[in-house]
């Protein structure tokens, strides 16, 4: 605990249980405060969302056994989402380890694959400096998680603390954060013979806190950026610099420029294959910069030409700052902007006017923006609404949009939002959800209630798991398999039971005043947004093909 | 400024260089001596596709590190991610693509190979021009312990097999750096 209060903890997430007793009898005159979720998932997920809205470590906590293998999943989508997270699980008793004891899982060997690493304590002593250590690791270099699996008997062992005053020194863990100068220096005369550039920026970009410095770079000259999913908001919708988001349901222009450049820079993105599309044709005529901390991806995927292993918040000043000495003349990329103003203008996101009175999900989103001036940190699930809310929102700023990017968990928004509520209070935090993922993990509505973070869900409900049906019509000829949600739950009357505001809408005419009285209500609030059931998430590009193949809204007329 | 001036980086000059080396590579890798590490390096080798040839581990001269060598081939594998990806691993503390000309690597190995009477002088022969040891004889089988390269011990393979091979045991390669004059 002492550990804990000197990392700075003000908040965690989790569920006592048998062999996390002696952690919890703590938590009573613990300094910080303890969110009791509902399920050890909701915990995890809420940790994460917690850590992408304030950027400190996401702190859960569960018991043995169950409570550990519940965490799993969190912990694998912070793994693939680099989110700095503890989580520390009891353990069955010291001498009962490899038992089958009561509650014994080997949580430390299941979860080996998707944490950044991870202890097990064998002896009291170690638990301060391994807090430490579990910390650093979580926060530095690339984020990511880190479990720390206390035995029972080890929690309740007294110890002497002397707080740390040395910095944490792992001889097997330093990362690079500075970036070769030379490397910089031949990116910056790279980008400057460059006639067709694009910045491909990514959600390192966030978790690196270098928002403003990549303003900057892109403001030396008229660069064009697009961003992933999980790079949202590090640069601002509204420039006019922004071609939107790019991969399997980004826009037209930002895929095709991709396709059509001679230089990417990308900046903490890991070429993904929901961003590369078909890895043998995806970007032909391109020369790669690739800045990462994490020298692992670097020609992962795609080869880079120009990699740059480093700190995206000290990078990028260097590469602007060598730039911009090049004094280099912007009228090279006029005809480059002639044809990217061209396609923005002829593909822009689309989707047909509702024909049977029913609400289009896309302006569910767009009211939203408009409510909350564009300003409520968002969290989504996963599906068409995750896609939707990411093509429509316009996200201008960094750590406003929480989703599940890389391990794709229906399920996260809900926790997520509450974590994300519980770091920045004073922020309206809304989640859209759809009526797959929601169901999820919707026990976390009672945290909503009982421990009064008070969220605002807007769920889309379409009455299918919406994405899985739209790939069956696609491309398995229309035969829905598993994916009717049998118009169950009535969510007005779920969300009146966990004690929230429920509220329904099925008229476009009152959306908008139905999403504002859910944000004025006192409390959680869930809305049931009856919206377009058969509508699919476009532009598309296919699993496997390329980008110039996609598949953009049929109703758009050009 | 005119794009293309020769201050510049021409795009068309930038190259990937190659993943793929075509050879064999032996690792040579310094982990902290804790329970699980060799799980945390196997588990990354099989989770990321990457197949291993040989494994050995053990003690250095520094107890609290241990040295685990493994081969892998590099005409499969890219090396240069292979290494980058053990880095990651926190208990990872040192990693040794080792030179094969200026590496010194071994095997051992155990051969327990059926010898009736009227081959034993052949097999007993073999051994001593493969500076094998003979150290277990019994009434139908001598066991044999050799030692030396990958190759010495598979060229001896094939000079015991047509005897009959009851069993072989090798414990995959170790290596270490030659001396610098």
């Amino acid at each position: 605990m002492e550990s804990l209060k000197a990392e700075g903890v003000t908040n965690v997430f989790g569920i006592p249980g048998g062999a996390n007793l002696p952690m919890y009898d703590a938590v009573v005159d613990a300094d910080f405060r303890h969110v009791q979720t509902r399920h050890e998932q909701g915990a995890g997920h809420a940790a994460e969302g917690y850590a992408k809205a304030s950027g400190k470590v996401g702190v859960a906590f569960a018991t043995s056994g169950p409570g550990a293998t519940n965490l799993i999943t969190a912990i694998a989508d912070a793994m693939l989402d680099s989110v700095p997270t503890v989580f520390i699980t009891g353990q069955v008793k010291s001498h009962l380890i490899g038992t089958d004891g009561f509650q014994e899982a080997d949580i430390l060997g299941a979860t080996l694959p998707f944490v950044k690493h991870s202890f097990q304590v064998t002896d009291a002593r170690q638990i301060p400096e391994y807090v430490h250590e579990a910390f650093h690791v979580a926060s530095t270099g690339r984020p990511g998680p880190v479990l720390l699996d206390v035995p029972s008997d080890l929690f309740s062992t007294d110890i002497e603390y002397t707080p740390r005053t040395e910095p944490v020194e792992l001889p097997g863990y330093k990362p690079s954060t500075e970036g070769n100068i030379k490397q910089i220096r031949i990116a910056a005369k790279a980008l400057a013979n460059a006639r067709r550039p694009i910045f491909y920026t990514g959600g390192g970009v966030i978790s690196g806190n270098a928002s403003e410095e990549l303003r900057e770079l892109v403001a030396s000259d008229q660069f064009p950026v697009t961003s992933t999913l999980m790079g949202l908001g590090a640069f601002p919708a509204s420039s006019d610099r922004f071609l939107g988001m790019l991969g399997m349901h980004g826009t037209y222009t930002a895929n095709l420029a991709m396709d059509r450049a001679d230089l990417i820079v990308a900046i903490g993105a890991r070429f993904d294959d929901r961003i590369t599309g078909k890895l043998d044709e995806f970007a032909p005529h391109a020369k790669i910069i690739h800045v990462d901390i994490d020298p692992a991806e670097i020609s992962k995927n795609v080869g880079a030409h120009i990699p740059i292993v480093g700190d995206v918040k000290q990078v990028l000043p260097k590469l602007t700052r060598e730039y911009r000495a090049l004094q280099t003349d912007s009228g090279r990329l006029e005809a480059w902007w002639t044809q990217l103003r061209g396609w923005l203008h002829d593909h822009p996101l689309y989707y047909d006017a509702s024909t049977d009175g029913s609400i289009k999900p896309q302006s569910v989103v767009q009211t939203l923006h408009k409510v909350t001036n564009g300003e409520a940190i968002v969290t989504s699930d996963v599906g068409q609404h995750q896609m939707w809310a990411a093509q429509y929102y316009g996200f201008d700023q960094p750590r406003k949009w929480i989703n599940s990017g890389g391990l794709g968990t229906m399920g996260f928004g809900l926790p997520a939002a509450i974590g994300a509520k519980v770091a920045c209070p004073d922020q309206l935090v809304t989640c859209i959800s759809g009526d797959g993922s929601l169901i999820m993990n919707i026990q976390e509505l009672a945290t909503s209630v009982t421990e009064n973070v008070p969220v605002k869900i807007f769920l889309m409900n379409n009455g299918y798991m919406g994405m899985v049906r739209q790939w069956q019509q696609l491309f398995w000829d229309r035969r829905y398999s598993a994916v009717e949600m049998g118009g169950s739950p009535d969510w007005v009357k779920l969300a009146e039971g966990f004690g929230a505001t429920g509220l329904r809408v099925d008229d476009p005419a009152d959306l908008e005043s139905t999403m504002r009285a859910a944000i004025e209500a006192d409390g959680p609030a869930l809305v049931d947004v009856r919206v377009t059931q058969e509508e699919n998430v476009y532009p598309m590009i296919a699993p496997g093909t390329a980008a110039r193949e996609m598949t953009e809204a049929p109703g758009l007329v050009r | 400024m005119e794009a293309g001036t020769p201050d510049l980086v021409k795009l068309e000059d930038l190259r990937v260089p190659g993943q793929l080396s075509g050879r064999k590579h032996v690792l040579s890798i310094q982990v902290e001596n804790k329970p699980g590490v060799l799980a945390r390096v196997a588990g990354l080798f099989s989770r990321r596709g990457f197949n291993i040839d040989t494994l050995a581990v053990g003690p250095t001269d520094d107890p609290s590190i241990s040295r685990i060598t493994l081969t892998l081939d590099g005409a499969v594998h890219p090396i240069d991610q292979v290494t980058k990806q053990l880095h990651k691993l926190v208990n990872v503390l040192k990693i040794r693509d080792m030179e094969p000309e200026e590496t010194v690597a071994r095997e051992m190995a155990l051969f327990k190979v059926s010898a009736a009477v009227e081959n034993r002088a052949e097999i007993i022969q073999f051994a001593e021009i493969f500076r094998a040891k003979i150290v277990d004889v019994a009434r139908r089988t001598i066991t044999i312990e050799i030692t030396g390269s990958a190759d010495k011990i598979e060229a001896f393979e094939r000079m015991v097999r047509p005897h009959g091979l009851v069993e072989m045991v090798r414990t995959g390669e170790i290596a270490i750096a030659r001396g610098h004059e």
